[in-house]
């Protein structure tokens, strides 16, 4: 986002050709490149390198080609579906219904499927979170670091597993495991609408709990490994500093590291929660389709978008049913867009550091 | 307060490199001593060493002994922790926590003792600061952050910070080298001041400047690069700059080393 500024500052700086002198003062401390000094006498364009010129256009293309490339996404998800979101029979936004089989009587809402993405993005978020800050400082504070590198390449390896091994182990391995917890749960605790007894059963594991925590484990990589290098950051004066006042490790982490790497934990965070919201494949094949509708339990099964949208893939031969689709990844899309929006503002609200 | 430091055959090690070889020096209460000599003569090293902060770099050991009141600060008994505690250390630039405001700033060790009080920590953090020459500077915002300083100040707040605990012994690194002369100037007329109650030791790269605050001074050299640093000589600081006992020194001083 930055280039294009950037490349654009010579230009500007040069079109205020007489005060020259006084515009170039602020410029030159950020422009790696001071300005040259015959420029006053060419009023009219500063004269460019062309191996600068080649690399401004590069680097702007690149810049301007990424913007374009969203836009156009957006672009054609909006045109595919507003033709069908016209012939929807219920409301989009509120409806629990789904049903497209019939492309003359389209009826399908997405409070369902927003519900339980949701959900499943936030129990996997709950989980992965305070565990991917305990292993970023333990990486960054407490491990010996002979152990800290191979340990930080086995937690990125995580991330290298595919989505549906993560999909099969879910199903397989951990839904039954879960299964006597979750039936605890319900019979002890079912009275809280989160342990109530769901929508599906509870025995084939196919539930929002299981999915959530399948999903944890496919974010956790990207939120320790960006908080990670955050905390290594922390600025050593600082971390000394703390230490010279006779902080213990514990102290010296809770009054610099994590002032220091709140703001880019959290940003981690929402990266990985933008990855939870999007996770196709393995929730895919976990979560239990439900008839009944969502009802606020870790123990319901249902859809969330993309699984939705992955299912119902091979049903695509009508324009008008696969709009219904396309109208659900819209919404994903915009509500991805919206998390990492928000990320970047708690980012921006941290400038301490600067 | 105001204790003496005894330093005994110490020798300080980064992993296989023998940073600082042989020293012994005697760092009289209520006194400043200064620590000259040319880059990578290890006297930050030995200054680091004085409250244990050498140790927390990777790899790095300590033989020999340092004794606070006679009390030795690597007897294995001793909480490393505790000693920072006692003997307060101002870095080489200034290093306030910028997520603290400034009245946070200078009582966070005592906060880090465990003092809750908020009368007595406001207290703490005003004298502090009148002992730092900060106080009329800031006392409209003490809920400011450090950051929003100038360095000089920032400078200052981290020597409040410093001897709001009352330490026994102050370790300053270079305090003046990132300031400009004004500042510089604040900071060593505050040095003179300290010295009536606290023990400083101050390394500093600007000979004027241990010739103008400091009453003994001692001189590191090294013999080549790889070797070991070590202690050429300690005395008056008077007598250093004007007839100092060793060949090496007259040529520091004088300007003729290298």
């Amino acid at each position: 986002m930055n280039d294009p500024v950037v490349a654009k500052r010579p230009a500007r700086s040069g079109a205020s050709g007489a005060e020259r002198g006084v515009a170039a003062a602020p410029t030159a401390s950020e422009a790696p490149i001071p300005p040259t000094p015959e420029a006053p006498e060419t009023a009219k364009a500063p004269h460019v390198r062309p191996g600068d010129r080649i690399f401004r256009g590069l680097a702007t293309g690149s810049g301007v080609f990424i913007v374009v490339l969203i836009g156009a996404i957006g672009l054609f998800l909006i045109l595919q579906a507003i033709p069908s979101l016209g012939l929807d029979n219920v409301n989009f936004l509120t409806s629990r219904e789904w049903n497209t089989t019939d492309p003359a009587n389209l009826r399908f809402g997405i409070l369902d499927l927003t519900l339980v993405t949701v959900v499943v993005a936030l129990v996997a978020l709950l989980i992965a979170m305070p565990i991917a800050l305990g292993i970023a400082l333990f990486l960054t504070q407490y491990a010996p670091r002979n152990l800290a590198r191979p340990f930080a390449y086995v937690i990125d390896l995580l991330a290298a597993v595919p989505s549906i091994v993560f999909g099969l182990w879910g199903l397989f391995v951990l839904g039954p495991v879960l299964y006597p917890f979750s039936e605890w749960l319900i019979e002890n605790l079912g009275w809280f609408p989160l342990f109530a007894k769901g929508n599906v059963n509870v025995q084939l594991g196919g539930t929002v709990f299981t999915a959530g925590i399948v999903v944890a484990v496919m974010i956790l990589p990207i939120i320790t490994a960006v908080s990670r290098e955050v905390f290594e950051r922390t600025p050593t004066m600082h971390v000394e500093g703390a230490i010279a006042l006779g902080a213990t490790k514990w102290e010296v982490v809770r009054t610099t590291v994590l002032p220091f790497g709140k703001a880019g934990y959290v940003s981690a965070s929402m990266l990985g929660l933008g990855r939870a919201l999007g996770e196709t494949i393995a929730v895919a094949i976990i979560l239990s389709t439900a008839t009944a509708s969502f009802g606020w339990s870790l123990f319901d099964g249902g859809s969330t978008f993309a699984s939705k949208i992955a299912l119902a893939a091979p049903e695509f031969n009508d324009p008008r049913s696969a709009g219904a689709y396309i109208a659900a990844g819209l919404v994903l899309f915009v509500l991805t867009f919206v998390v990492n929006a928000i990320a970047r503002s708690i980012v921006a609200g941290h400038k301490e550091y600067e | 307060m105001a204790k003496r430091l005894d330093i005994k055959d110490l020798n300080l090690f980064y992993g296989k490199f023998h940073a600082v070889e042989n020293v012994s020096l005697a760092v009289p209460p209520k006194n400043v001593t200064a620590f000259i000599g040319p880059s990578g003569c290890g006297k930050s090293t030995v200054l680091r060493s004085l409250n244990r902060m050498h140790e927390v770099a990777p790899g790095a050991r300590v033989e020999g002994k340092v004794l606070l009141d006679g009390e030795d600060i690597y007897a294995s008994t001793v909480d490393p922790v505790e000693v920072r505690r006692t003997i307060g250390m101002v870095f080489q630039r200034p290093n306030p926590f910028p997520t603290m405001s400034i009245r946070d700033n200078v009582v966070a060790g005592l906060k880090l003792a465990g003092v809750k009080n908020k009368k007595e920590l406001d207290e703490v953090a005003e004298r502090s600061l009148r002992g730092a020459n900060l106080w009329n500077e800031v006392k409209d915002r003490l809920d400011k952050p450090g950051g929003g300083l100038s360095g000089g100040q920032q400078q200052r707040l981290c020597i409040a910070r410093a001897i709001a605990v009352q330490p026994d012994v102050l370790l300053m690194d270079e305090p003046c080298s990132a300031l400009d002369p004004i500042s510089t100037l604040a900071i060593e007329d505050l040095i003179t001041e300290l010295k009536k109650e606290y023990t400083i030791v101050i390394v500093t790269h600007n000979m004027q400047q241990a010739a103008r605050v400091s009453d003994q001074t001692a001189f590191f050299n090294l013999l080549g690069v790889g070797q070991p640093g070590q202690l050429i000589e300690v005395d008056d600081t008077e007598k250093i700059f004007s007839n100092p006992g060793q060949k090496a020194t007259e040529d520091y001083i004088s300007g003729r080393f290298g």
